[in-house]
């Protein structure tokens, strides 16, 4: 671990914190249309009404928002999944929440033909919650309880059913499939403050409440037996991380679309960093998958400017060697 | 007690063992093929008696039939039965390799890298007018090229000392997920027209098959089939374990790469013409293990000839149920698999 002192972690927070600060200005001021430091300050200060102003403000802050608040609770379900499950690749996605999303949006578009992104917000929070149910529950029936392989298995066969059964929708009505393509693809552009809005109460929850059961995972990661020897409520303890999950991973689909690899890859660097004290790991794994969620979506605008890669690809292309180093490299270490 | 013939060919040099419960199963699904075969080409906008069907194949009948039969409707079918006896036969040898009753083309990501190969087909091949600038017929191309790059990755992603079956199956997921992180890329680049076209092929469908295709497809699923036959005591080897399977003499890394071959092989021909037809190489082999037991080598006629008679019958449906409306023979494959996986999932908890 790089900071070994608890003064270090200290201010190592403190500068992390500024970096995603200095991240989020970047994002506001740097994109397609052109904008200076001076006008981003001025569209918050005297508002203008020119074209510069209303795209920082409405286009703009929104996103540095929304990229730092979903990459953040992206990366806290990562570490506590991670931990519940003693599983390196465990993430949000491997339990099939963006894919169970995904099928809850087209289902209301094709059968309800509600088109609202407000709407598509609760539907695909029920869609993500669902099926993280669903893949957790089938991961850990039978004699050995939750296993890696099982739970890895397990999410990707619920993945594929619910994708074929969305291509289904998709094939047999077609305006639905460009109603929800862009959506399909996750990203953090074209959304609106409310949308964040609407279930930033969730988000906030799942971020303090994982805070306080932080210590109390640090007890859980030493085993099941030692936990519970050591007097920690097991059962409770899980369910109630488990309810943390869905908040953060359901709330940050529910707002982005499906972005994937971010709560696989943060938590390992994370764990590099700061060791595995979870009481550090959480906070410093939110800072981290904020700062990681910004600067793809900065960099998914230059790539091939004047149009923007969507971020969940951007994410799948950082993340996927990532994902294969850690297959590598086995369970076991 | 199960009863066995013993089969000597060439002077004793190629031998094996027959199991008569299985061969009355082979025999018994090789009939119902047949008829589903037969019903499907009589079954359309225009109906011709099975009889009549029959008399087309043999030559005779009126010219109309003929017409209708050889033309339109037999391409079509062929290639949906070869799609699907393909499909099912790889995914039984994935299902001995991996050892996991819940591995499949789909999920180790094969059938993503051919969906991301023919949605990058279609965005880069095409003018501003949405037309192709190359022949559509280089698709199949395509398909398979991105088929046999994802599974030489995977295969090769997962090598540290010989590739272990969990390593295998965890890299393919992860690859899975890029594919489609690009095909959804490259889609919603894609005018929408192209989004569409590209969705029903990743759904899979035998929709416009030609004479053509079924004479690239036949004797290509056909040379897998038998090669993949007589590599099945392979498999069962396989199915005991690296240690056993080591200990009774296979070289087991070097069977493990040739079996991973043929299923691309077969899977490469078998997307090339059908698409992303799902969970036929999950369903066929455990429907057919039910019937015949895990002996290999009466597992795998088994479950090619139920796959067959899985995607001919989804074409079937998909053609006629919702006339004059086409649905892909995918979403009734994935409507009957997604359940029967669920099933599986659950009945295979212990495993």
């Amino acid at each position: 671990m790089l900071l070994k002192t608890n003064s270090l972690r200290w201010a190592g927070l403190f500068a992390a914190m500024l970096l995603l600060l200095v991240l989020m200005s970047f994002s506001i001021v740097y994109g397609y249309t052109d904008t200076t430091w001076k006008m981003a300050l001025e569209a918050f200060t005297q508002f203008d009404g020119t074209n510069e102003h209303i795209i920082i403000q409405s286009v703009r802050l929104p996103r540095a928002l929304i990229a730092a608040a979903v990459g953040a609770s992206l990366a806290i379900a990562g570490v506590l999944l991670q931990t519940l499950t003693k599983n390196p690749l465990a993430a949000p996605e491997i339990f099939g929440i963006n894919a169970g999303a995904g099928f809850a949006v087209v289902i209301t578009v094709t059968l309800f033909s509600i088109s609202n992104l407000q709407v598509f917000t609760w539907v695909s929070f029920l869609g993500a919650a669902v099926s993280f149910i669903f893949v957790y529950i089938i991961g850990s029936i039978g004699r050995e309880g939750l296993t890696p392989m099982k739970l890895t298995l397990a999410g990707a066969a619920m993945s594929a059913m619910f994708a074929s059964m969305t291509q289904g929708f998709l094939v047999i009505n077609e305006t639905a499939l460009e109603q929800v393509l862009f959506w399909l693809a996750g990203s953090v552009s074209g959304r609106k403050l409310d949308t964040l809005a609407a279930v930033f109460p969730y988000l906030l929850a799942g971020w303090i409440f994982s805070l306080i059961i932080a210590g109390k995972l640090n007890v859980l990661s030493m085993g099941e037996d030692v936990a519970k020897g050591l007097g920690l409520k097991t059962g409770l303890l899980k369910l109630g991380a488990g309810i943390v999950i869905v908040l953060l991973s359901g709330g940050a689909v529910a707002v982005a679309g499906p972005i994937g690899f971010l709560g696989i890859v943060i938590p390992h660097l994370t764990r590099a960093v700061v060791g595995i004290d979870h009481r550090w790991v959480i906070p410093y794994a939110g800072l981290f998958g904020g700062m990681l969620l910004l600067v793809a979506d900065i960099a998914s605008r230059y790539i091939i400017m004047p149009q923007e890669v969507p971020v969940g690809v951007m994410t799948a292309v950082i993340g996927t060697p990532f994902f294969v180093y850690i297959a590598r490299r086995g369970f076991n270490q | 007690m199960k009863k066995y013939y013993n089969l000597r060919l060439f002077g004793d040099r190629i031998s094996f063992l027959v199991n008569r419960k299985a061969l009355i199963t082979f025999l018994l699904l090789a009939a119902a093929a047949a008829g589903v075969f037969v019903i499907s080409t009589g079954t359309g906008e225009m109906k011709i008696s099975p009889l009549k069907v029959v008399q087309v194949f043999f030559g005779g009948g009126s010219d109309m039939d003929r017409l209708v039969i050889q033309s339109f409707r037999l391409p079509r079918i062929i290639v949906a039965l070869m799609v699907g006896m393909a499909l099912a036969a790889a995914g039984g040898i994935l299902q001995g390799i991996i050892r996991n009753p819940l591995a499949s083309p789909d999920i180790i990501g094969i059938t993503g890298g051919a969906s991301a190969a023919v949605v990058a087909f279609l965005a880069f091949f095409s003018d501003k007018n949405n037309a192709l600038t190359v022949s559509i017929n280089w698709m199949p191309l395509a398909a398979f090229a991105g088929a046999a790059i994802l599974a030489f990755l995977v295969y090769f992603l997962a090598y540290k000392d010989g590739v272990s079956p969990v390593r295998l199956v965890l890299i393919g997921i992860g690859l899975a997920a890029l594919m489609k992180a690009l095909t959804t890329l490259m889609m919603v680049f894609g005018p929408i027209y192209q989004a569409s076209q590209a969705n029903i092929w990743i759904t899979g469908t035998v929709y416009g098959s030609n004479w053509d295709n079924v004479t690239i497809l036949v004797p290509w699923t056909i040379v897998f089939l038998i090669l993949a036959f007589v590599l099945a005591r392979n498999v069962n080897i396989q199915e005991l374990g690296d240690d056993i399977a080591k200990g009774v003499g296979s070289t087991v890394q070097k069977y493990r790469f040739l079996l991973l071959m043929v299923s691309t092989a077969l899977i490469g021909g078998a997307v090339a013409f059908g698409g992303g037809i799902g969970f036929v190489g999950l369903m066929a082999p455990h429907m057919a293990r039910r019937l015949v037991g895990s002996a290999f080598g009466a597992l795998l006629p088994a479950s090619a000839l139920i796959g067959g008679i899985l995607v001919m019958a989804a074409d079937l449906i998909g053609r006629t149920l919702f006339s004059p409306l086409e649905i892909p023979a995918g979403v009734f494959t994935a409507s009957i698999g997604a359940p029967y996986f669920i099933y599986l999932l659950f009945k295979t908890r212990n495993a």
